[in-house]
């Protein structure tokens, strides 16, 4: 479970990115959160993965309340949350299955273990025919999607996903939201930022608007909770 | 920390290396030409150190007697020597045998001008080599010496050796300087290295640290990667320094007989027993220590 309280977070004197957010997402659910460019969503979702600290409020995760969490705790805790961007952040010098790999080698993981389940990642996000591709050898649709078996990999709880469709056709953009609505079908909870209103609408799911540092509606699925 | 982590630390700072080959060569061309002058200089102070040594070791206080003084009066002079304490040796050399020893080295393979001596010409150099514990407590001894009734003359080889530790205490400063700033040289360009193989591999670690790589893992490819470049920078010269030494050798042993007796190399064997240790450590060292400072300066984790 994720729980913001009265979450807090300025740069500098002025605006603040982000003003007394009161949030809670359960574990397995599926989120979207939305805004304007500047509203807060980036900040959001550094705070979440304690890039950032916040200025005032407290962030729980799992029960762990990140403001507690020490310096040489924080590599432990990332390794239960995915994270996806926009422009995917894939190693060029390296192919499909190495860029999968690495975040196996990162956490310490034996050659045997990432053997056995880079292929079944593959599988999971329809890439196994292409596993000696270089990134630039992909499409976008399936450079994200490399992207999204790397942040998996590791088996996080939760998986971050920051503007994933935002350099995508419409088409792959449906795929990748196909491939997260399975993946939070598994049980994993899923964070989606996006500006794409398209998919926020037809997916029905829940939707957290957040507009100059405020949370302004959390739609849980048909009901609307204006704020 | 996991076998597999270190591994992976390893092979990644192996990578470094290869990704910026012409950064990694000019470090270890730099920290080779580092530790080439470090050979250089260590193994000439370490050389007229041992000159040194071996010439302190052949100095000696020669005495010569009163002409006619009696043998007895001669073995009472070498008691009372003996019982001084700055006396290392003594030893008397007759006459004869001084004459012997004059023959052997002057008219080897001429013995024949010899025998138109019919008596011997150096009649009266009967003399005692006194050796000393060090060679600063000359003075007083030859102060002493020529105060004994029955002494003739006492001569002393001071300035050889004098000389010799003179030069070395000169070589070691301005060796010691060159190094110094050698060394600098070397730990900037490394420094150079490891900081352009941190922006290349910027958006690398940005992803490590968000998948939630340790700090160690994202610091430790840089380390060995300064690592790896001391070493072979140290290895390069090491070897090199010691095919030209052992050729230097040999061809001083061939061409310079004639002062064979001075210049008394250290035995390769000897010498690089020392300096393979030193100059590995001094290139580990600095490669260790130019990573490290770059890291802190530039790698936020």
């Amino acid at each position: 479970m994720i729980k913001l309280e009265h979450i807090s977070k300025s740069y500098s004197a002025g605006i603040p990115a982000l003003n007394d957010v009161n949030l809670e997402i359960e574990d397995g659910e599926f989120v979207f959160i939305v805004g304007d460019s500047g509203s807060g969503k980036s900040t959001l979702i550094k705070l979440l993965l304690k890039e950032l600290e916040p200025s005032e409020g407290n962030i729980t995760i799992d029960g762990k309340v990140l403001g507690r969490i020490k310096r040489r705790q924080i590599p432990k805790f990332r390794r239960n949350i995915g994270v996806v961007f926009q422009d995917f952040r894939l190693l060029k010098d390296r192919n499909v299955y190495e860029n999968i790999a690495f975040a196996q080698k990162v956490i310490g993981e034996s050659n045997k273990s990432i053997r056995k389940k880079v292929p079944n990642m593959l599988s999971l996000v329809g890439l196994a025919a292409k596993y000696r591709s270089y990134p630039r050898e992909l499409s976008g649709g399936e450079q994200q999607r490399v992207a999204i078996a790397r942040a998996l990999i590791n088996e996080p709880t939760i998986l971050l996903a920051d503007e994933p469709t935002g350099n995508l056709d419409n088409n792959n953009a449906w795929e990748i939201m196909k491939l997260l609505e399975e993946i939070n079908s598994r049980g994993t909870t899923v964070i989606v930022v996006t500006h794409n209103m398209e998919i926020v609408d037809v997916m029905k799911k829940r939707v957290i608007t957040i507009k100059k540092g405020l949370v302004v509606s959390d739609n849980k699925g048909d009901e609307a909770h204006e704020v | 920390m996991k076998f597999n982590t270190l591994l992976y630390s390893i092979q990644q700072g192996f990578k470094n290396i290869v990704r910026n080959s012409m950064f990694s060569v000019a470090s270890m061309a730099t920290m080779a030409a580092c530790i080439f002058m470090f050979g250089v200089f260590y193994i000439l102070v370490f050389n007229v150190n041992a000159m040194v040594k071996s010439a302190e070791e052949s100095v000696a206080v020669t005495v010569f007697f009163d002409e006619g003084i009696a043998d007895s009066r001669i073995q009472d002079i070498g008691e009372d020597i003996q019982k001084r304490t700055e006396v290392r040796a003594i030893n008397f050399v007759s006459a004869e045998e001084a004459w012997e020893y004059f023959k052997d080295i002057y008219f080897e393979g001429n013995e024949e001008y010899a025998t138109g001596f019919s008596e011997n010409p150096l009649a009266n150099s009967a003399n005692y080599e006194i050796y000393l514990n060090d060679i600063s407590q000359q003075s007083s001894l030859v102060r002493y010496l020529e105060n004994i009734d029955g002494v003739r003359e006492v001569k002393q080889s001071q300035s050889v050796a004098e000389t010799l530790t003179e030069f070395n205490k000169i070589l070691s400063i301005v060796s010691g300087g060159i190094i110094l700033i050698l060394l600098c040289v070397a730990i900037f360009l490394i420094n150079n290295t490891v900081t352009v193989g941190i922006a290349v591999r910027k958006e690398e670690i940005a992803i490590m640290k968000l998948i939630g790589a340790t700090d160690f893992l994202v610091r430790a490819p840089f380390i060995v990667e300064g690592v790896v470049i001391g070493l072979i920078g140290a290895s390069i010269p090491l070897t090199l320094l010691f095919v030209l030494y052992d050729k230097i050798v040999e061809y001083f042993a061939v061409q310079f007989t004639f002062v064979g007796e001075l210049l008394q190399f250290v035995s390769p064997a000897v010498l690089f027993q020392g300096l393979i240790p030193i100059a590995l450590t001094l290139g580990v060292g600095i490669g260790f220590l130019g990573s490290i400072w770059t890291i802190r300066k530039h790698l936020k984790v």
